[in-house]
């Protein structure tokens, strides 16, 4: 019998079309997993730092940075996303740290699902931080929570100084905002002042960082700000 | 820039809907999408038809619904439109921190046969 109409007709007939409301948001799957993921982290008293920034700008080597520096300390392990290639996770690996790679293959930013089944492969409760390095993008990756108790988004010197203005959803977005390779500021002529008054403008709420995971300048303010384990 | 993986969620949403109240075919598909939520109609439209070959909502019309931003400016106690993310009032240029309409990302109904 039709199950749609219930008329006693053989399964496949014509009901002509019919309007079905529905009202589904599309990121609300994302959004329920990224609170799962939030849970397990709170549970486990960890602090997980969804890291942001373009191709390029410095996020793994900061996190060699921090493996030489912290993780001594603090066990720390990375979750770490890219279209192709585990080249950063050997990276890391060589710098000490736990890593697990998540190639995305087309998808342009992670999701609270991939690191769902990432985290399968670590210890948390051994953990006292995680960071999520995510797909370098200042675009998509914005409209996916992970879970992360701070976004972290970081623009290097040599990018210029209005790319908060260019990518004010990624920046509004941001917890902490760290600006790298500071130790490059002269040759390039950044404009420090310049480039704070537009993070105001999008993140007015945000502390900014200046940093070189380089020479090591500026690295104990982000320490400092890690260790209090700052929550969402 | 993440229309194909939007997508992906539209389809499988739509296809279980449609599964589910017995329909034969998914003859159109509409989309709810703020202004703000960093989403091109242009590349729905391309993802649309790629994602939806071979399945019965091949061939299906998409219909796109763009809501405008709309910020609230707490000094001045009142809604503005802008476009341009930063939520500047044009009457007193403070920062909104507010934005009430302009991120939706949603699949609003299907017509179904």
């Amino acid at each position: 019998m039709c199950v749609k109409c219930h008329c006693g007709q053989p399964q496949k007939h014509s009901h002509g079309p019919h309007h079905l409301e529905l009202g589904l948001n599309l990121l609300a799957r994302n959004n329920e997993l990224a609170q799962q993921n939030r849970q397990r982290f709170a549970s486990s008293g960890l602090t997980v730092v969804n890291l942001l920034s373009s191709p390029g700008s410095g996020k793994t080597a900061l996190l060699e940075r921090l493996a030489q520096d912290w993780a001594p300390h603090h066990p720390l392990a990375v979750v770490v996303g890219d279209l192709a290639t585990d080249n950063d996770a050997q990276r890391l690996r060589r710098a000490g740290v736990e890593a697990i790679q998540i190639t995305t293959g087309q998808a342009c930013h992670l999701e609270a699902a991939m690191v769902q089944r990432a985290l399968a492969q670590l210890q948390l409760q051994r953990l006292e931080l995680l960071v999520i390095e995510n797909v370098g993008n200042l675009v998509c990756p914005a409209a996916y929570d992970l879970g992360e108790s701070l976004r972290l988004v970081m623009l290097s010197v040599t990018e210029g100084e209005d790319k908060p203005l260019k990518y004010p959803s990624m920046f509004q977005s941001a917890d902490l905002v760290v600006i790298s390779k500071i130790d490059l500021a002269s040759a390039v002529e950044f404009d420090h002042g310049l480039a704070h008054r537009h993070l105001r403008q999008v993140a007015p709420a945000a502390p900014v960082l200046e940093l070189s995971a380089k020479t090591g300048a500026g690295m104990d303010q982000l320490y400092a700000l890690l260790q209090q384990g700052q929550g969402r | 820039m993440h229309e194909l993986s939007l997508m992906e969620t539209i389809r499988e949403l739509a296809l279980q809907q449609a599964q589910s109240h017995g329909a034969a075919r998914i003859e159109a598909v509409r989309l709810r999408i703020g202004s703000l939520a960093g989403v091109e109609p242009e590349a729905l439209n391309f993802a649309f038809e790629v994602l939806m070959a071979n399945t019965i909502a091949a061939g299906a019309r998409l219909e796109v619904e763009t809501l405008p931003a709309e910020w609230f400016c707490a000094p001045c106690a009142q809604p503005f439109g802008a476009e341009d993310y930063l939520g500047l009032c044009p009457s007193c240029g403070a920062i909104s921190r507010e934005l009430r309409q302009g991120r939706e990302l949603q699949l609003t109904s299907l017509e179904l046969s």
